[in-house]
Order: C-alpha cells, then structure tokens, then sequence
C-alpha cells in the first residue's frame, strides 16, 4: 500500500505497512488512556501527539499527516468528556507542519527530533488551548511552567521513542 | 483556476479538515446536550480501546494474584498479626463511634431529620483513563448493563471518586472531582463552612466560594455536603493542605483527596441512595417495653398443687443445684399470667396455661409513656407465639 504522496531530492520518503499504520497510533492510544492510571508521571507525555509527529515527518506528505493527525486526535477527544474536535483540529494542525518541515529538513538526527517534537508540543497546546477557550469557551488554565516541562519530557521521549520506531519504516 | 487549486492544494485541505471540525465543535456547543450528537463516534472508539484495556487489566490480575496469592507470601504471618491488632483497635473505636451515633441519631430524630445513605454500591475495575491532562476521567469496566447510570457517585472506602458521566454497555466513563469541570458540594468538618470542590490543570483540588474572612485551619477534614444531589452527605473528600488569601472576597483552599485519583483501581458505584427519618422512635419504644417488662414483677405458673410444688421458679436454662437453699418466700403474682418458660424449683419446666402462653407485653400496656399496672387478665385464647423475654430479672422477687 502505497502512503506517501511527495518526496523531496535531499529527504527520504518512508512509507509503513498497514498493520503498522493502524495498529502504532492505536496501541499510542491505548499506551495513553493506560499507562497513567498505573504511573501517574505518564501523563505528562503526550504519545499520541509524537506518533503523529513521527508519521507526518517520515511520510513527508502534507495530506496524510494532516488527516493522520486528524484521525488520532478524534479518537483521543473520543476518549476524553471534553468536546470532539480539540485534539482533532490540534493534531491536525501538527501534522500538517510536522510533515511541511519534513519536506524541507532533514529530521532523522536527535537534536533536530528534539527540537522539532518540542516546538510542535507548544504548538499542539496553544492551538488546543485556543480553540478550547476561544471557541468553545472551556475554563481551562495555561500554565507555562507546566506546558514548557512537558514539552520538554516529550522531546526527550520522543528521540529514544522514534528511534524505535525507525525499525518500522519501509522504503518508498 | 485549476492551477491555482493544484498549487495550494494542501493547504486547502488542511482548511478543510479544520472548518469541518470546526463545525462539527460548533455543533456540539450549541445543541443543550452535545453529548447526543457525538455519541456514535465516541461509541466507537470506546468499543474499540476499552476491550484491550480489560484484557490488560484481566491479565495483570491473574498474574498479580498467581504470584502474591501462592508464591509471593513472605510476611503473611506478620501481616496477619498486625490486621488482628487492627481489628482490636477498630473494635474498640466502633463502641466509642456507635455512642456518638446512637446520640446523634437521637437528635436527628428529635428534629425529624431525614438522614442519606448509601444503600447499594456496585463494585468496579479501573480499566483506563481518557489520555489527557485536559480531561481527568477514568474508564471502569461496569455499564449500563450493570445498573449504571449517569451522574451515580463514585466512591472508595477512603472517600470519593467522581461521578458517572457517561454509561456505555459495559463501561462507564467516570469524571473524577480533580477535573477542572467537576464541581462538588463541600463542607468543612470543624467549621462548617461550605464551599464547592473543583479540579486545577494541575489535578489538584481546590475549595472555592469560602468568604475570605473565613478561618480555615489546614488538617481540617472536608466532607461532601450532599448539596449537590449526587454524593450523601458526610462523605470523606480530603484535609486541606493549604490555604491561600487572595485579593478577591474568597479563600483559595487546597484540598488533599483522601482518595489517591492518580493510582485508582477498584472503585465502588453508588447505585442507590436512600434517604429516611433515623429509625430511633420504634427502638425507643421496644427498649421501653423491654425495661419496663424487666421492672414488672413477673408472675410464676399456678402451681397444679402447692403442695408438691414448693418453691420459687428459678432461672431458666440454669441447671438447677439441690443443694442450693430453696427460698422462702415466693413474690405473689396474679394468677393466670407466666411471663417465662422457666423452670421450676425441681428443674423441670412447667406447663403453659393458656393464658401463660401470652407474652409479658400483653398484660403491660404502654402507651404515650404511662404505664399501667397489671391487672390478671381474663384467660384468653393465644392468638401469637409469645415473645421471648429476658426471664431471668423477671423472676427476681422485687
């Protein structure tokens, strides 16, 4: 099956096998709604949001990270009593720049991983933020000490966690 | 045109991605119940993650309990001892505690006070959580199919919980009271001041709505104040840890949950709430009965022949000691009436006369406290069994 719709000269192109196109952002999902409720420090981190970074920067393809950002984020707002679309239009916003940036840097290094997974996280969060207070008018509190600490132990995840997850990646 | 379209193709679909989430947030905002217009796709993806989160939970239980029910035992014994101890110590709390609750029934009842309590309780599992610091809820593995339903609080032994928020067919969605939509009626132990229970960003708890002219001391114990229709009163929710002045008219309390929310596992659903005038009047008028019956002279069974019955009744169920002094006196008492199945001076128990199978309380009439004396009734035919009384103060001579 073929995924991936545009590859740059400089930049590879990956592509993922179905089972591991469903079944990574699913088990991101599962990982998150369970993990926290044995570990509590889990939920800081945001797994769901580095699959989605991860995918939209390997594929290098604009639409399918937009609409994998999409789909996870619907099913992440699916599991919260918040309203359905927060984490969707969040996601979908990442994914869409998360994969405009791949085509143009090269992201496969640590340092630019971390980087890259801490700049989207901020984004993933005013966007949420914004949307969850401007729109649809939730009480929510930003706290900066909170949102840069957590971004910060999401970049730093997602560099161990992405170079696990470079063994799933197929050449296009 | 095409080109255009062609050249800013990806941006117009992430347009469109978003305006249809947008609308779709829109939707959802302005019908009353948004939760009716995303039911199906929260269905959906319900049914697909809370399956596997049971399996995970079913598998980490058989192993946990295999290996700490039959291989993990060290420091049972020890255990053991120290939960004996335990025990002691809540036994003697409970007789301290149920004299403070007879008292306090007692002045409910005075005031007709209807007292709430929680009458039936479904046990549950803590399957999984929502997967987001936005929105503080936990899945448990008890639905609509078990007899739950939205807005049934949710408790442990320790305090509680949350409250249903929504109920699929074998899960339920639990909002818990750190979230920062959660609102819970509050009530301080000592000073009885009452407030509202909310949850921060951070999952804490705070107390909101107590005047900041208020003195809150920290340590003081917050209870639910049943003001909010969901949780009975009395509740244990936490001590308040800190208590802060702010520039506005009200005190920012921090609350420590009794209840550990981040590490949740077996939890218990209040399915049923009951609420009812302490039922101290009908335990009044039989301790009534019974003392006054205790007071009353008792009345042994005519002897068939005083002759060859001298001798007082002796205490039943006692065995009977011929050597022991008979006494000489015997109390008169009017004839007709035995208020015990005892037995007599030679151990053996004495025939029921019809009359003598009527209970003591027949022949006392208590009524708007006064009592009257005993007058031998006319033998009558035993309609019930008799009651059975303490016959051993009764057949004291007084």
């Amino acid at each position: 099956m073929q995924i991936t719709y545009t590859s740059g000269e400089q930049t590879e192109v990956y592509r993922f096998s179905l089972p591991v196109a469903i079944g990574v952002p699913l088990a991101a999902i599962l990982l998150q709604a369970f993990l926290p409720i044995r570990m509590p420090f889990f939920g800081l981190f945001d797994l769901p949001l580095l699959v989605t970074i991860f995918f939209a920067v390997a594929r290098r393809s604009q639409v399918s990270g937009m609409l994998t950002g999409a789909l996870i984020g619907l099913v992440q707002d699916s599991l919260s009593h918040q309203h359905i679309g927060l984490y969707g239009i969040a996601k979908t916003v990442v994914g869409y720049g998360a994969s405009s940036l791949g085509v143009k840097l090269d992201v496969e290094n640590a340092g630019t991983r971390f980087l890259v997974t801490f700049v989207f996280y901020c984004v993933h969060q005013v966007v949420y933020f914004g949307v969850a207070r401007g729109l649809v008018g939730l009480g929510l509190t930003w706290s900066w000490q909170h949102e840069i600490s957590a971004a910060f132990a999401n970049a730093i995840l997602s560099v161990f966690l992405f170079l696990a997850m470079d063994r799933l990646k197929l050449r296009a | 045109m095409d080109n255009i379209l062609h050249r800013y193709r990806n941006i117009t679909i992430l347009v469109a991605v978003v305006f249809a989430q947008l609308l779709g947030l829109a939707i959802q905002v302005r019908r009353t119940n948004g939760d009716e217009s995303s039911r199906l796709i929260r269905v959906w993806a319900v049914n697909i993650i809370t399956p596997f989160e049971k399996a995970i939970v079913w598998m980490q239980h058989g192993t946990g309990n295999t290996w700490h029910e039959y291989v993990y035992l060290r420091g049972v014994r020890q255990e053991n001892r120290d939960l004996k101890m335990e025990i002691e110590r809540l036994r003697l709390e409970q007789v301290r505690l149920s004299e403070d609750a007879e008292q306090a029934r007692r002045l409910q009842n005075l005031l007709a006070f209807k007292e709430q309590f929680v009458s039936k309780t479904v046990p549950a599992q803590v399957i999984g959580g929502s997967g987001s610091e936005q929105s503080r809820s936990v899945f448990i593995d008890k639905g609509s199919n078990d007899g739950i339903q939205p807005d049934m609080a949710v408790i442990t032994a320790d305090g509680i919980v949350g409250k249903v928020l929504r109920t699929y067919g074998s899960t339920a969605q639990v909002l818990l009271i750190n979230d920062q939509s959660s609102g819970v009626g509050a009530i301080l132990e000592n000073s009885r001041l009452q407030g509202v229970l909310h949850g921060t960003t951070i999952g804490e708890v705070t107390l909101e709505r107590v005047m900041s002219d208020e003195t809150v001391a920290a340590g003081e114990v917050v209870r639910t104040s049943g003001g909010d229709a969901i949780f009975p009163k009395g509740l244990p929710i936490g001590t308040v840890s800190k208590v802060n002045r702010t520039p506005e008219s009200f005190l920012s309390i921090l609350v420590k949950p009794s209840v550990n929310l981040s590490k949740l596992e077996e939890v218990l659903v209040v399915t049923e709430k009951q609420e009812r005038i302490p039922a101290m009047a009908d335990k009044q008028s039989e301790r009534a009965v019974d003392i006054l019956a205790r007071r009353l002279p008792s009345v042994p069974d005519k002897p068939a022949d005083p002759k060859t019955q001298p001798g007082a009744a002796t205490t039943p169920n006692q065995p009977v000691d011929p050597n022991k002094p008979k006494p000489n006196t015997v109390t008169p008492k009017p004839q007709g009436v035995t208020a015990t199945e005892g037995t007599n001076a030679q151990g053996t128990i004495p025939k029921k006369t019809e009359s003598a199978r009527k209970p003591v309380q027949s022949v006392i009439e208590v009524s708007d406290g006064v009592t009257k004396n005993p007058t031998p009734p006319a033998p009558k035919p035993a309609v019930e069994e008799p009651k059975p009384q303490p016959p051993a103060e009764q057949d004291q001579p007084r």
